[in-house]
């Protein structure tokens, strides 16, 4: 609560927390939605927003607010089973790396160098292509979390190798510690800030290229994400048509939610950086 | 010779180990999921309902029988897909049978090649002066203003950034043309007419790229330059009375840049994906535009052979960039 409050103190922090917040709770509401999403035509088409559909209607006669509320819950899943999962990989590869050293740490880099290297659209685009109406949410997050924790095993890894320099490290090792429990008691504390911060930056970019997938026609467009909202939107011609609510909808939301993770991201990272703490906390005294 | 050995040989051994992971993880990924993924890719073609001649459906089956591999052990299709690999063979396009898919790379890649090249090289000089600058003089007007605009471009998705651009300067006011790489019709030959209506076609996708990737190597830079303002010499600098243009540009600069260098490198197989989706957006002819159509066209083996070659030329990239990276760095050429 304390972490909290002293990132309330931070302007874009109040700003992106209340936008996830809302974002949130809109994908709650999606459980109480009155429509099943998977059939089409049960509500008039096309109409502009009004008391009674509050966002309007589609082209295949669904209701745009209720569908753009599984939407977002989809899209928020997807993404927090990719960082999830990605943060898995990255804090076992980070760890081990940085603890073993030597030869173990050298092979776990350059195979972590490749991935880092790699270029993820293309091959995503195959997998895509391949899997189409396989590709659920839970896979696709899983495909995702693959390719998203190079970056950040390499920042574990050199918070890691940085701690195995200290003192405490002796101390449990000659006091008898077992090596787990080294790790996971006294090293994972230090690791777990860092992956909070990378872990928002890749929701980020799992969701940005869930948008693009989809727009290009490469996941399960059964499913309504805020990517597969965008798809049917812009092949039923909703921009020329005059359809705004319907295009409008789920780029507005996907705005949002791309602005509210960036923005936490920075001040979280802000936050964990020692200097601009000092820096923030030094202007903040001025101020009063 | 220690050069050789201790720079030269890794980063040889890293652009093999970059070419195997890729290729290894997609010949790996499909066969976790319970998909038979040649009759899946028949059935999407099919359901289309393209015509497509018997032959071809066969030489489809055949071709993605063997680069996929339902023939022979696992040990043995993962060979055929290096053998493949090896030679450049990814079979016929099944869009546009029977032209072969190496040759429709190539003649896409000179204009992915073009547009990659001066955008990445441009967004990354002028992220980085940007930056440079606004990290040294960190409390002038000026580059908080600057900060502000990047920090807003940042976050913007790649693909409604495009999307916005073209809108605005294709329909709301028509001063550039919305899609394609040239005029209609137009010979590709050296005079001033050719190179006006090449540039005229660039200017919209480059500009996409290079203000979105400005943003990111701006942000970057910005907070390399934080770090090393605070060194001793720069003080030591500053006390003994040198202009603080040249501190900037001399001795801050010039250090932050390298990280930046490796950076680049790294991130080479973003940029990639970056021009790939501007291609799309923009119908522009390269290597992004076959790849949409070769989506559309459900051309698999198009699909398949854009994915290993980006592989092979991204690693590529990444590989020259390292190789220069000595050039910029003295700490390396004299070790």
């Amino acid at each position: 609560m304390a972490v909290l409050r002293e990132l309330l103190r931070d302007g874009k922090f109040t700003f992106a927390f209340t936008v996830m917040s809302i974002l949130i709770i809109l994908a709650i509401l999606s459980f109480f939605s009155p429509y099943d999403m998977s059939i089409w035509n049960v509500v008039p088409r096309d109409m502009p927003p009004s008391a009674e559909y509050i966002l309007g209607t589609n082209s295949k006669g669904q209701d745009v607010f209720w569908e753009m509320t599984v939407a977002i819950k989809n899209s928020l899943i997807m993404a927090v089973i990719a960082a999830f999962f990605s943060r898995l990989i990255a804090i076992a590869v980070g760890l081990l790396a940085g603890f073993k050293g030597g030869m173990t740490d050298r092979t776990l880099m350059s195979i972590n160098d490749s991935f880092i290297v790699l270029p993820v659209l293309p091959i995503l685009i195959l997998l895509g292509a391949i899997l189409k109406e396989r590709l659920n949410m839970i896979v696709l997050g899983l495909i995702l979390a693959i390719f998203g924790w190079a970056w950040d095993a390499r920042l574990i890894r050199s918070q890691t190798l940085s701690l195995r320099e200290r003192e405490f490290t002796n101390t449990a090792m000659l006091s008898g510690q077992k090596v787990y429990e080294l790790i996971f008691k006294e090293y994972l504390p230090f690791v777990i800030p860092i992956v909070s911060a990378t872990a928002i930056n890749n929701m980020f970019w799992a969701v940005g290229m869930e948008v693009t997938m989809a727009i290009l026609g490469l996941s399960n467009l059964t499913i309504p994400t805020l990517g597969t909202m965008m798809h049917w939107a812009i092949s039923y011609q909703a921009m020329l048509l005059g359809y705004w609510w319907w295009i409008a909808t789920p780029v507005v939301v996907s705005v949002l939610l791309f602005v509210s993770l960036y923005l936490l991201s920075v001040s979280v990272s802000q936050y964990l950086d020692p200097r601009t703490r000092i820096q923030r906390i030094g202007t903040a005294k001025v101020v009063k | 010779m220690s050069f050789i050995k201790r720079y030269l040989l890794p980063r040889l051994l890293q652009y093999f180990l970059v070419i195997f992971v890729g290729i290894t993880v997609v010949f790996i990924v499909p066969r976790l999921t319970p998909v038979d993924p040649v009759q899946e890719m028949i059935n999407t073609i099919t359901q289309r309902g393209a015509y497509m001649d018997p032959e071809a459906i066969e030489q489809l089956r055949q071709s993605m029988k063997e680069m996929y591999g339902l023939e022979g052990t696992v040990f043995s299709q993962y060979i055929s897909l290096w053998r493949r690999l090896i030679i450049g063979d990814f079979g016929p396009s099944l869009s546009q049978f029977p032209t072969p898919v190496v040759k429709l790379i190539g003649i896409s890649l000179p204009w992915t090649l073009g547009l990659m090249l001066v955008t990445t090289l441009l967004s990354w000089i002028i992220g980085n002066i940007l930056g440079g600058i606004a990290g040294y003089f960190s409390s002038s007007r000026w580059s908080a203003a600057i900060e502000r605009f990047m920090m807003v471009l940042r976050p913007i998705p790649y693909y409604i950034f495009a999307l916005i651009l073209l809108l605005v300067f294709g329909y709301v006011i028509p001063i550039f043309p919305i899609a394609g790489g040239t005029s209609i019709g137009l010979k590709i030959q050296f005079s001033w007419k050719v190179i006006a209506d090449l540039l005229r076609h660039a200017i919209l996708p480059a500009l996409s790229m290079i203000l979105l990737g400005m943003a990111g190597w701006f942000q970057t830079m910005r907070l390399v330059m934080s770090n090393i303002v605070r060194e001793d010499y720069v003080m030591y600098a500053r006390a003994g009375g040198l202009r603080d243009t040249k501190i900037a540009f001399n001795y801050v600069i010039k250090n932050a840049m390298l990280p930046q260098v490796t950076g680049l490198a790294l991130s080479l197989g973003q940029i990639f994906g970056g021009a790939m989706v501007t291609e799309m957006v923009f119908s522009y002819p390269g290597i992004g535009g076959l790849l949409y159509t070769a989506i559309n066209a459900g051309d698999y083996n198009l699909i398949m052979g854009i994915t290993m070659f980006s592989i092979l030329g991204i690693a590529t990239g990444a590989l020259l960039v390292d190789l220069l990276y000595p050039l910029f760095d003295p700490r390396i050429r004299y070790r």
